[in-house]
């Protein structure tokens, strides 16, 4: 809402008061103001002169001269370009020293060798906003109206001595939307008087009743609750007076003619819309108020058709929509420069019914915004009163008798009650009674005692968001000064802080994988439909969820992997030369098993490893080898034994999660027997993604959180440290390619006996030397007893029996 | 013999004077006092002494051996510490070049100041509560007091997944959740973190997906003051003894009455700079106390119990905390930002 400060000084003395220092009173208020625009953007010694007569240039055919009488001692004459100057006008004049917007000094100067004393001014030159002009001042010289006073200055005539104070509204304050209202608003902050207008008392009705010409019925009840009209006979249609479209344009607004402009100027005055239809172009004078029947059209003023829907309230005459209730009239109805009788429409609309209308057609204006917000019941008869009050006063009409009206305003205030204590007690104060009702008194909201400590407090409908107790301590607390409530500390029973088991292993994998150099990253949540195809690992069998309008194609989904934005990132840092990466994120995945969507999507928070390039950075006296599969599970493998989870609840399978290499990627699961479950999926990106993303070797891991949450466990147990020493034997077998280690090792410990403390694989490899499709795998053993030293004999005993399981397993031989 | 072993002694040190390198003087060692060595043949004849004469010559072989011993000794430790050096002197090296350093990554920025904050409140008494980033509409809206079609709705274009289910606009359903949860016990402490998402263009300033941290009190008597005093001990330990805070009334559906939060500048101190607009302010917060529809949809008896709330943006404190001027980095995790957060 912009709030001319001129226009305001009608309702309350800003005497003393600049605009900046009432901007900052008001935003401490609650109302925020950014912005204070200067009306005048720089003219000074601009006065409006009378051209006398015009001449054309005698040595430039696009130049005329002319003399002006400006108020000065002597007429000027001045040189002027524009081609809809002419003698007979008044016009705004830039003397000799005049300033003008933009830093343009007039001089005294000489044009095609005649004599110019000044400037003859454009609007635009002025500084004024264009977009806001009438139409026909948009080109050429500002025309005055004939009965502008010679040499007054020009920014006295356009109001340009005019400050605007910017109001950034909540949306509880559309009181605020007014001027009125605004002026309240201002009368509590600086607890000054008000002065409003009072069209009862103004208005002059003639003897004919607006009944005899118009009737109104509402069938919609739910949708207008009520709705009142005049009939104004008579009118001229011509322009509203410069005071007034000098405010309409300080508020924003073009004015258009006096009958238009007088409904937005009481609009902005009162904060309620108003319509005038030309009462002649109606159908007949009879309006229905009711909700729009399936497949009605309408010329709406824009002059487009509009396909009309049930749910859309109409003002129809004759059977025939001719305005969209709130939201804009009709074509039909139009008034033109031809209207002669008005039927002036002022109504209370329901605010969602006028929202979601103009919300579907796109039509919102400043009258849709205010009924969105629901306009002040009591205010209806008034702004209807004070419409007619300024027609019959500025276009010349004759107001008929009486308000034609249906319905109820229900205009009646309500009273609440306050408690001192509780308002006290509250907001941590020790106001007095005195000082809350002086609050109440300078915010216009009468109040009485109720009963000891307990006030009555009537609150006027304009202020609609008030409707509890709390809300009066509100306004109390922001009259009184939110710096001036004091600062203390919460009393009562004091509560331990702390971190869930999942938020601690959380900041526990941070921590850990930060320290081994890993970097972590945050995607979006949203990822293209063709990611969340590719990358099904951790949950195969469910579904992606769907925006149902997302931003970008792009971003349609939600993301169902981190893989895919661990890859962006891969991509985006090594296209800027930092192909060496290390990366996770923590995140959430969303799947649904739900072909369309009835429940929230299942939510699970996942860790994502990314490993690309090479470890460490090249420089003299390094040469970092590329990541490989062993980087990746070393790290996962980490994470496990950090988190105390033993390796032997941990098992790798290989297979083949979609779009990882097939030969290089497995699934890990903790726990044994029934309670196995998938935590992840590791392995190196499939080779033909890596090519199409221009990426190095690239491996990637998703791990899921929750049974890391549940097996997680901080506890430590010392455990003795040996007192005599262990024994190795390092064993070297050649067995068949596709054996996994893991195999090996589990029955190296089913058959080596509780002496064997650890195995450890340290060599593998294939040559042609060991025969096609084999390799050769050593493993160290270590053996140690408790109480004792082992002897070589007992050692060699199980080794051997060791080496017997491999071999009747595996079919293993032994390497001499 | 006793000339015979003299000789051998003024032969092996006039000898053992040349030597010049350690397998020339252990050579001489070989050859003077070596099993088959020179003085081994010259002790051979003491047999043939007198008993007389043997203590005698054995005196004197004992002295010339440890005369030669010990010419020999000085002279190999001479060499090895002539050895010593020429080696320490080989390995010098350029101590200016650059060290192998320990690989470190950083936690984002965002995920520090979260937990920044975090450790603020909980030191305070508070819990972290957590809840879903896909909302229903109810959590996110209504039992916030924010009834379909109310224009407060405009404030925040949302993502719908459905007309029922949309993406969290905020982290305040964690609230209405946690007050559900907690089956109307009281006192409620709690800080929510969290990712939200609002339908924006992104731009320096924007991004349509950020993070939040809501906080929630609710106990038997709460008030207003409280909450300032709330405030200005975080706002304390997040950025410095001297900050100060001011409050400016707002309206938010789910508080009341409720406060915007402005601190004073984090670079300028409050002088006014470019970061303030030269205000000296930056605001950095909502809250408010507890709307009594939120609390009694939340189970709590609003005439028994009271309670205040706030919210931040991350990103902003983020970018305020480190002068970060687009909000953009934070999602573009390049290594050459990202890296920069790795310290203390």
């Amino acid at each position: 809402m912009r709030v001319s400060t001129e226009w305001l000084s009608d309702y309350i003395s800003l005497e003393g008061v600049t605009a900046e220092e009432l901007a900052s009173r008001i935003t401490s208020a609650g109302i925020e103001i950014d912005i204070i625009e200067n009306r005048n953007q720089g003219v000074s010694k601009v006065v409006v002169g009378y051209v006398k007569s015009k001449e054309k240039h005698p040595d430039a055919d696009k130049l005329n001269v002319c003399i002006v009488d400006a108020g000065q001692e002597e007429d000027l004459q001045i040189v002027c370009g524009a081609k809809n100057v002419d003698a007979g006008q008044k016009v705004p004049v830039a003397l000799v020293g005049a300033k003008l917007p933009g830093g343009l000094d007039i001089k005294k100067a000489k044009l095609r060798g005649v004599l110019s004393q000044g400037m003859i001014c454009s609007a635009k030159e002025l500084g004024m906003n264009d977009k806001l002009l009438p139409k026909e001042l948009q080109e050429g010289i500002l025309v005055l109206p004939e009965d502008t006073e010679i040499g007054r200055p020009i920014v006295e005539v356009l109001g340009l001595n005019d400050q605007v104070l910017e109001l950034d509204l909540t949306p509880n304050r559309s009181d605020c939307l007014s001027m009125v209202g605004a002026a309240y608003e201002v009368s509590a902050i600086l607890g000054r008087e008000l002065t409003l207008p009072q069209p009862e008392k103004n208005l002059e009705e003639t003897g004919n009743p607006a009944s005899d010409r118009i009737a109104v019925r509402i069938d919609a009840p739910e949708q207008c609750s009520h709705y009142a009209a005049r009939y104004i006979a008579g009118v001229t249609i011509g322009p509203s007076p410069l005071w007034m479209q000098n405010r309409l344009m300080a508020a924003g607004i073009r004015p258009i003619n006096n009958i238009v402009d007088i409904t937005n100027y009481v609009m902005l005055e009162y904060g309620q819309p108003l319509h005038a239809f030309d009462a002649d172009r109606l159908t007949d004078g009879a309006i229905h108020v009711r909700l729009a029947e399936a497949g009605e059209k309408m010329v709406t003023l824009d002059g487009q058709e509009r396909r009309l829907e049930p749910h859309m309230l109409v003002i129809a005459s004759g059977g025939k929509p001719a305005a969209l209730a709130g939201v804009m009239g009709g074509l039909d109805s139009e008034v033109t420069d031809a209207t002669v009788n008005i039927f002036l429409e002022s109504a209370k609309f329901d605010g969602g019914t006028v929202r979601k209308t103009s919300r579907q057609l796109g039509l919102r204006s400043e009258a849709s915004s205010r009924f969105e917000k629901e306009v002040d019941p009591a205010a209806v008869i008034p702004a209807l009163n004070r419409a007619a009050e300024l027609m019959a006063e500025y276009a010349g009409g004759a107001v008929h008798q009486g308000i034609v009206e249906a319905g109820d305003a229900k205009a009646e205030a309500k009273v609440l009650k306050l408690s001192l204590e509780k308002l006290n007690r509250y907001l941590g104060t020790q106001l007095s009674l005195l000082e809350v009702k002086t609050i109440f008194s300078r915010l216009h909201f009468p109040c009485g005692d109720a009963d000891t400590g307990l006030l009555d407090v009537e609150v006027p409908t304009r202020r609609g968001d008030i409707q509890l107790d709390v809300d009066l301590i509100e306004e109390v607390a922001r009259l009184y000064g939110y710096d001036n409530i004091p600062t203390t500390a919460i009393e009562g029973p004091t509560t331990p802080g702390a971190l869930t088991k999942a938020q601690a292993v959380r900041r526990s994998l941070r921590k850990l994988l930060t320290h081994g150099g890993f970097q972590e990253v945050l995607g979006y949540s949203f990822i293209h439909p063709q990611q969340a195809e590719a990358f099904t690992g951790l949950n195969p069998a469910a579904k992606a969820v769907k925006l149902a309008m997302p931003m970008s194609e792009d971003r349609g989904v939600l993301r169902t992997s981190l893989l895919p934005q661990l890859l962006d990132v891969a991509v985006y840092n090594s296209n800027r030369k930092q192909p060496d990466l290390a990366l996770f994120e923590i995140g959430n995945l969303f799947h649904t098993d739900e072909d369309v969507l009835t429940r929230q999507p299942e939510e699970s928070p996942v860790l994502g490893l990314l490993l690309s390039g090479r470890k460490g950075t090249k420089q003299w006296n390094t040469q970092p080898e590329k990541v490989d599969f062993f980087d990746l599970k070393g790290a996962l493998e980490s994470i496990l034994s950090y988190l105390g989870i033993d390796a032997d609840q941990v098992s790798y399978e290989a297979n083949q999660p979609k779009s990882f290499h097939p030969g290089r990627s497995a699934s890990v699961y903790v726990g044994t027997g029934e309670r196995k479950q998938l935590l992840g999926i590791l392995g190196q990106i499939h080779p033909t993604i890596q090519q199409e993303l221009d990426l190095e070797d690239t491996y990637a891991a998703e791990i899921r959180l929750e049974p890391l949450y549940e097996l997680a466990n901080s506890r430590v147990q010392y455990r003795e440290l040996p007192r005599f020493p262990g024994m190795e034997r390092d064993l070297a077998i050649v067995v068949d390619e596709a054996i996994e280690a893991a195999a090996l090792i589990r029955v190296i410990r089913e058959h080596a006996g509780e002496l064997l403390q650890n195995v450890r694989v340290f060599d593998v490899f294939t040559g042609s030397k060991l025969g096609e499709g084999k390799k050769s795998v050593a493993i160290s053993l270590t053996y140690r007893h408790q109480e004792r030293t082992l002897t070589d004999e007992e050692v060699a005993a199980v080794t051997e029996k060791a080496v017997l399981a491999l071999e009747q397993t595996f079919g293993a031989e032994l390497r001499k | 013999m006793k000339e015979k072993l003299e000789a051998l002694k003024q032969a092996a040190l006039s000898e053992l004077q040349g030597v010049s390198d350690p397998q020339q003087l252990n050579d001489l060692r070989v050859k003077y006092l070596g099993k088959k060595g020179a003085l081994t043949e010259i002790l051979r004849g003491m047999g043939q002494l007198s008993a007389d004469e043997r203590p005698v010559i054995g005196q004197v072989a004992n002295d010339v051996r440890g005369a030669i011993e010990q010419v020999i000794t000085e002279k190999q430790e001479a060499f090895r510490a002539k050895e010593t050096e020429e080696r320490l002197r080989a390995e010098k090296i350029d101590v200016t070049l650059p060290g192998r350093k320990l690989t470190q990554g950083a936690i984002h920025p965002l995920s520090k100041v979260i937990q920044d904050i975090e450790d603020i409140f909980i030191g305070m008494g508070y819990r972290v509560a957590e809840g879903p980033e896909v909302e229903t509409d109810y959590f996110n809206f209504e039992a916030l007091n924010l009834p379909k079609n109310h224009p407060a709705r405009d404030m925040q274009d949302s993502f719908y997944l459905t007309e029922d289910l949309l993406m969290r606009t905020q982290t305040s359903p964690v609230q209405a959740r946690t007050m559900l949860a907690m089956a109307g016990e009281a006192p409620v402490k709690i800080i929510c973190p969290g990712r939200v998402f609002r339908r924006d263009d992104d731009d320096a300033t924007h991004s349509f997906q950020f993070h939040q941290i809501e906080g929630l009190v609710i106990g038997e008597n709460i008030r207003m003051s409280d909450l300032k005093g709330t405030l200005l001990q975080f706002v304390q330990e997040m950025f410095g003894d001297n900050t100060r805070i001011r409050l400016r009334p707002s309206f938010f559906p789910f508080t009341e009455p409720s406060a915007e939060v402005d601190v004073s500048c984090v670079r300028c101190g409050g002088s006014g700079c470019r970061v303030c607009k030269h205000t000296g302010w930056l605001e950095i917060l909502g809250c408010g106390m507890v709307h009594p529809k939120v609390l009694e949809m939340g189970g709590y008896d609003p005439q028994k119990y009271s309670g205040f709330a706030f919210g931040m943006g991350v990103e902003r404190i983020a970018m305020l905390k480190y002068g970060v001027d687009d909000i953009r980095h934070f999602f573009n995790n390049d290594m050459s930002f990202l890296n920069q957060f790795a310290r203390i």
